[in-house]
């Protein structure tokens, strides 16, 4: 870091536009990404099998109010016309009205998303204290014993089906044990007391200083959090193996080790400082990965987040409902993923 | 010389004499890597089982699993139904078995499918360049960059539920990172002198594509098949749990959970096994994979 940063000061002249190069890159490829996210939505909105104008007027509307929505819909305009119409809307924030709510999707979503994203977080976090450490410990101990349980676990939480997962680990923690809340985010007669601030129920409720729905909700999302983790740790943990693997063959850590410098601190501060940049890449991919996987893991849990929002707008034929959500999901996953490209790309000195 | 005269010998010979000795060497040098790695032949033998399973499946049950049985409903695991029965007095372990079935069924049909569009796009991307690899390979990106299950799921929405539109809306989100293996090998041989020999003999384009570049690209196309056949199966039978993937009474493991939700806490053994038997396979196929990969490609071993 203090060569390239030295460097850097006696010339910063070729520096500055390299990086402002693969920023913009970053930049196209969102764009173009995001266009062909909203182009296959379009399509699919397109070719469904509901007249967009009889989903408004109603089956008993004359045909001069037809025409009127008809003309209003821009629907007689050609095709490209209309994408760019409905880009425009996106642009406003406008998803349309949902049929199940009567609501603006968009605050639909406003209301559902942090159910979500409180649930993917806490995953991806309890992924990272768990699986890091692992990936390390695997790395170290090479083809023992230690080795062999972490490449079995990070397997078996690979194959696992999480909608599965998530019924097992309900019918042993809840049913049987009673160790946690059951499914939902809160116990009935703690709903609505407190007045949603962020909507991520935790932070409300820490804000409130109401600690008795602090861990009312913490008790129902332990479990779900888990259970969503259990991927995110797998592949943390392995991916983590293979990075510490490749460094600690390298002919650095051997110098460090012939120098007597403690095995730990070859480990940590040596090896494990360079694993961290890739680390980033992976985590931002897990953490995108999450938001859209909870949707079956919200199915099992009843939790009330945008994956459950989408599913039961799916059996309603509420399409306004199901692309907006698509939308959202996909443009966050499309941004994480972007976003962690950039930071490796930013981070890393090598790529620099 | 006298070893020439048994089958080892024959697959071990330095010097092969036909086309047909080389190619039986090279995979019998890499079934022998392939055996040494004991977790990756545990792999193949679950996958073989599954295989097995499913093509015996109608001497090894007593029922096609379809048929209710309602004075036998949800009764636990005995010696007579080694996995109970159903809501509807169906033997548990049948329905699996003949679940397997359609396992096959999904994952094959989506590779039918995936590879042959991975290959044609990332082939023509790395073998012509410029600008059809551009655009080629920007669409692959964006396709890559995608939600799978969300967008499965938007795709299944216009569709309509169902086992085909289910394998088709999978096949739609999986084939993008095909071409670009595909791509990656087309471009390591694009320059090599075989290539150039047939150029200069005058072979066409498309005959290069499809006789030189293309079955070279296939191996590695092939292990990154295996290792994703986990994910197909678990994104089908998340599609199922859903009810947007094979519909009731269709033996189809994920759907089989979702109609076991409701007696999970009572009669456990509904909705549990077939999670397991969903675990076993995809399990199979990742140890599978991992150990093709390392037979391909030793350096990745991860």
């Amino acid at each position: 870091m203090d060569q390239a940063s030295s460097s850097k000061a006696a010339g910063p002249g070729p520096a500055l536009p390299s990086k402002l190069v693969k920023i913009s890159g970053v930049l196209v490829s969102l764009t173009l990404t995001f266009l062909g996210l909203t182009a296959i939505t379009f399509v699919i909105s397109r070719v469904m099998p509901v007249d967009p104008v009889l989903a408004i007027v109603g089956d008993r509307a004359s045909n001069e109010v037809y025409q009127q929505v008809y003309l209003q819909l821009g629907l007689d305009k050609p095709i490209y016309i209309q994408y760019l119409r409905y880009l425009g809307q996106l642009a406003e924030g406008d998803l349309g009205t949902s049929i199940m709510t009567a609501q603006p999707v968009i605050e639909d979503i406003k209301r559902f998303f942090p159910a979500t994203l409180e649930l993917a977080t806490i995953a991806t976090l309890l992924g990272i204290f768990i699986g890091v450490p692992m990936g390390v410990f695997a790395a170290v101990h090479q083809g023992r014993w230690p080795d062999h349980i972490v490449r079995v676990v990070a397997l078996l939480g690979y194959s696992a089906p999480i909608f599965w997962l998530g019924l097992v680990a309900l019918l042993v923690f809840y049913a049987k044990l009673g160790w946690v809340a059951g499914p939902g985010r809160l116990d009935v007669f703690y709903d609505g007391i407190i007045e949603p601030v962020s909507g991520i129920l935790m932070l409300d409720a820490a804000l409130a200083r109401d600690w008795d729905i602090f861990y009312n909700a913490l008790s129902h999302l332990i479990l779900p959090a888990s259970i969503l983790g259990t991927f995110a740790l797998a592949y943390i943990a392995r991916m983590t193996r293979s990075f510490m693997l490749d460094q600690l063959s390298q002919e650095y850590i051997l110098t460090a080790r012939v120098k007597g410098i403690p095995e730990s601190q070859v480990i940590w501060r040596h090896a494990f400082r360079n694993v961290l940049v890739q680390l980033i890449t992976i985590i931002g991919l897990t953490y995108a990965s999450l938001l859209e996987g909870s949707v079956l893991t919200e199915t099992v849990f009843s939790w009330p987040g945008i994956g459950q929002y989408i599913t039961n707008s799916l059996f309603n034929n509420d399409m306004n409902a199901v692309l907006g959500g698509t939308i959202v999901v996909g443009a966050c996953f499309v941004g994480i993923n972007m976003l962690s490209d950039l930071l490796y790309r930013l981070v890393d000195p090598r790529i620099r | 010389m006298a070893d020439d005269m048994t089958l080892r010998g024959w697959l071990l010979a330095e010097v092969p004499r036909s086309k047909w000795q080389a190619r039986s060497q090279r995979f019998y040098i890499g079934w022998l890597e392939f055996r040494r790695n004991p977790v990756a032949v545990i792999g193949l033998i679950i996958i073989l089982g599954l295989v097995g399973v499913a093509a015996l499946a109608p001497w090894i049950t007593a029922s096609d699993g379809l048929e209710p049985d309602l004075v036998n409903r949800l009764q636990a695991p005995s010696a007579e139904h080694w996995f109970g029965t159903d809501q509807l007095g169906r033997d548990i372990f049948d329905r699996i078995i003949w679940g397997s079935r359609i396992t096959l069924y999904i994952v094959s049909l989506v590779a039918i499918i995936v590879v042959p569009i991975g290959l044609v796009i990332g082939v023509i991307a790395g073998y012509l360049g410029g600008l059809v690899d551009s655009i080629l390979m920007r669409v692959t990106d964006i396709f890559l960059a995608f939600p799978r299950l969300i967008l499965a799921m938007a795709f299944v929405a216009v569709l309509g539920p169902g086992l085909e539109n289910a394998v088709l809306a999978i096949a739609l989100t999986t084939w993008s990172p095909f071409a670009r293996i595909a791509r990656a090998e087309a471009l390591t041989v694009r320059n090599s002198e075989f290539i150039l020999a047939a150029q200069v003999q005058g072979v066409s384009t498309a005959g290069i594509l499809t006789r030189h570049v293309a079955p070279l690209c296939l191996s590695s196309v092939i292990v990154r098949l295996t290792l994703d056949m986990a994910g197909i199966i678990l994104t089908a039978a998340g599609l199922g749990f859903l009810g947007l993937g094979a519909q009731p009474p269709t033996p189809e493991w994920g759907a089989m959970i979702s109609l076991g939700r409701q007696y999970l806490i009572d009669q456990w053994w509904v909705p549990t096994v077939p999670g397991i038997a969903i675990l076993v396979v995809s399990l199979g196929f990742n140890l599978l994979g991992d150990g093709l990969r390392d037979v391909f490609d030793p350096k990745s071993g991860g």
